[in-house]
């Protein structure tokens, strides 16, 4: 069997004393989607910070089979773009540096301007607000701005935290149709949080379900649309 | 009005090193949130470094980027050393270890050299021009120009390189900028480097227009620097270059025509820091930042 992307094995995180993570194994595969669905304080968020290591970690943490640095800036390096919950823009900033920082850690100039030409064809109301500031975008715009930053990195796995977070449905699926597009012909993978269960499943090949910090079910899409416990709590019908 | 206006030009100049020093202070508030008080030592000390070099013979300019050199180095090093082992802390702790830095600078000065008085070399020719009746002084003309210079190279390398771009991000987001690869930590520490770059400058600008000096020189530059900084707005660059050239002009024009307030100059500085806190504590440039969620 190939070895997956992305790697998690017994992966246990605590903020001070308390302890949110309680021993997660999950992986996520090349060119793969992943969903992670829960209830708020299942241990989402954290998961994707473990991984992006802005929170204390320890167990098993694998990248392409080697070990998950410590930082979050080497963690960067390595090519894991993470769009975090709040969607971590530069609010002072321009658009156009908000994208110019997405691909910070790269130095191929013409690949950037081609990514930047392919990222506008995506969000053509970019173009025009290349010199707003960031701040001023709405939250949608800003979700948008964060994905669109994120692709900029050329990275080999985007972690997004919680993508339809007070954004209207059609922007949710909008959101989610371009990250699924953007993966599917960039050869990358996706490992995204999201409490909308179902556009998330919608867009993925797998998904797993945590409760209180441990994973409570896993399977393909289809195997947690056909889970009755999984339909009734997360899915609504 | 030509008196007036020649008045004006030398504002301008004294104006431009307190720019300078409050550019200083700007550049750290920004990314760290406190005002470093020892901003000025360094200043200080950087000056007496380009005594020695030019006290052993080198010449000028090789002596002046030599200085901004060492300063840069050792801004770097004072965040890396102190600065950095902190960090974590409160602000007060910060502020504290800044002002124990000026404390120990000062010292460290007056032992290594002596605590004499010092006659920096003058790089600027004595001369004065007549512009239409204005009488211009070569020296007051050469700040500015020097000051300017630096002004510009700082802001084109802030706003248009890529590390610039990301030393601004690390200030305004340190926690997003580290998820796109960022160092934040190596760039306080550049912005370290830089602020003493810019208070080496303004110290060499400074020191020949005072005759002699010694390790207090910057003492009262900190504090015209302080105030201009705050009428700028403390987390505005802009503003920080704007308020020194204001304060520099209001101060030499009022000085100049007003007996006792020469002597009045440090006190009025201060409570302009004083009226500009309590009434605008923004500054005149300093922005509230729109933010939707």
């Amino acid at each position: 069997m190939q070895v997956p992307l992305l790697e998690l094995e017994d992966v246990e995180a605590r903020y001070g004393a308390v302890r949110a993570l309680h021993g997660i194994t999950l992986d996520v595969g090349e060119r793969q989607v992943v969903s992670v669905l829960g209830a708020n304080g299942a241990g989402k968020t954290t998961t994707l910070r473990a991984i992006s290591g802005t929170v204390r970690r320890s167990g098993g943490l694998r990248f392409d089979g080697k070990a998950l640095p410590r930082s979050p800036e080497a963690v960067a390096r390595l090519g894991i773009a993470h769009v975090p919950e709040g969607r971590g823009t530069f609010a002072e900033l321009s658009v156009d540096e908000n994208l110019k920082l997405g691909a910070y850690t790269r130095r191929d100039r013409s690949g950037y301007a081609s990514d930047y030409e392919e990222v506008l064809k995506h969000f053509p109301w970019l173009a025009e607000r290349r010199d707003q500031q960031a701040g001023t975008l709405s939250g949608g715009e800003q979700q948008m701005l964060a994905l669109a930053r994120a692709f900029m990195a050329r990275p080999r796995l985007i972690l997004v935290d919680e993508p339809s977070l007070g954004l209207a449905p059609l922007i949710v699926k909008q959101l989610f149709d371009v990250l699924r597009t953007w993966i599917d012909e960039h050869g990358m993978s996706a490992l995204v949080v999201e409490q909308n269960a179902n556009v998330a499943l919608e867009h993925s090949e797998r998904g797993y379900v945590l409760e209180v910090g441990r994973v409570a079910v896993e399977g393909t899409a289809d195997e947690l649309r056909g889970n009755e416990s999984v339909r009734k709590s997360y899915l609504g019908y | 009005m030509a008196d007036v206006l020649q008045q004006v030009v030398s504002g301008i100049a004294s104006g431009g090193v307190y720019a300078l020093l409050a550019l200083a202070l700007v550049l750290i508030y920004r990314s760290t949130g406190v005002v470093n008080f020892a901003q000025g030592e360094m200043a200080m000390f950087s000056t007496f470094v380009c005594w020695e070099l030019l006290d052993r013979g080198l010449p000028y300019w090789v002596a002046f980027f030599l200085t901004l050199a060492i300063s840069f180095v050792g801004g770097v090093l004072i965040e890396r050393l102190v600065i950095h082992t902190v960090s974590r802390s409160q602000a007060l702790t910060v502020v504290t270890v800044t002002i124990g830095l000026l404390i120990l600078l000062n010292g460290a000065a007056a032992w290594i050299w002596k605590g004499e008085q010092r006659t920096l070399e003058n790089p600027f020719p004595s001369d004065t021009f007549d512009v239409g009746g204005v009488v211009i002084a070569a020296q007051d003309i050469g700040i500015i120009g020097v000051s300017l210079a630096i002004v510009v190279v700082l802001w084109a390398f802030l706003q248009r390189t890529r590390v610039g771009l990301a030393l601004r991000a690390a200030a305004l987001n340190p926690e997003s900028s580290r998820l796109h690869g960022v160092r934040v930590s190596w760039m306080l520490a550049l912005g370290w480097g830089l602020a003493a770059v810019l208070g080496a400058v303004a110290g060499i600008l400074v020191a020949p227009t005072q005759g002699s000096f010694d390790q207090n020189l910057m003492l009262p530059v900190l504090i015209f620097a302080f105030a201009a900084a705050v009428l700028g707005g403390l987390d505005s660059p802009i503003g920080a270059v704007v308020g020194g050239v204001v304060l520099g002009v209001v101060l030499n024009l009022v000085g100049a025509y007003i007996d006792f307030f020469a002597d009045l100059r440090l006190p009025a500085a201060l409570l302009l820091i004083l009226g500009i806190l309590l009434l605008r504590p923004n500054g005149l440039f300093g922005r509230s930042v729109v933010r939707r969620v």
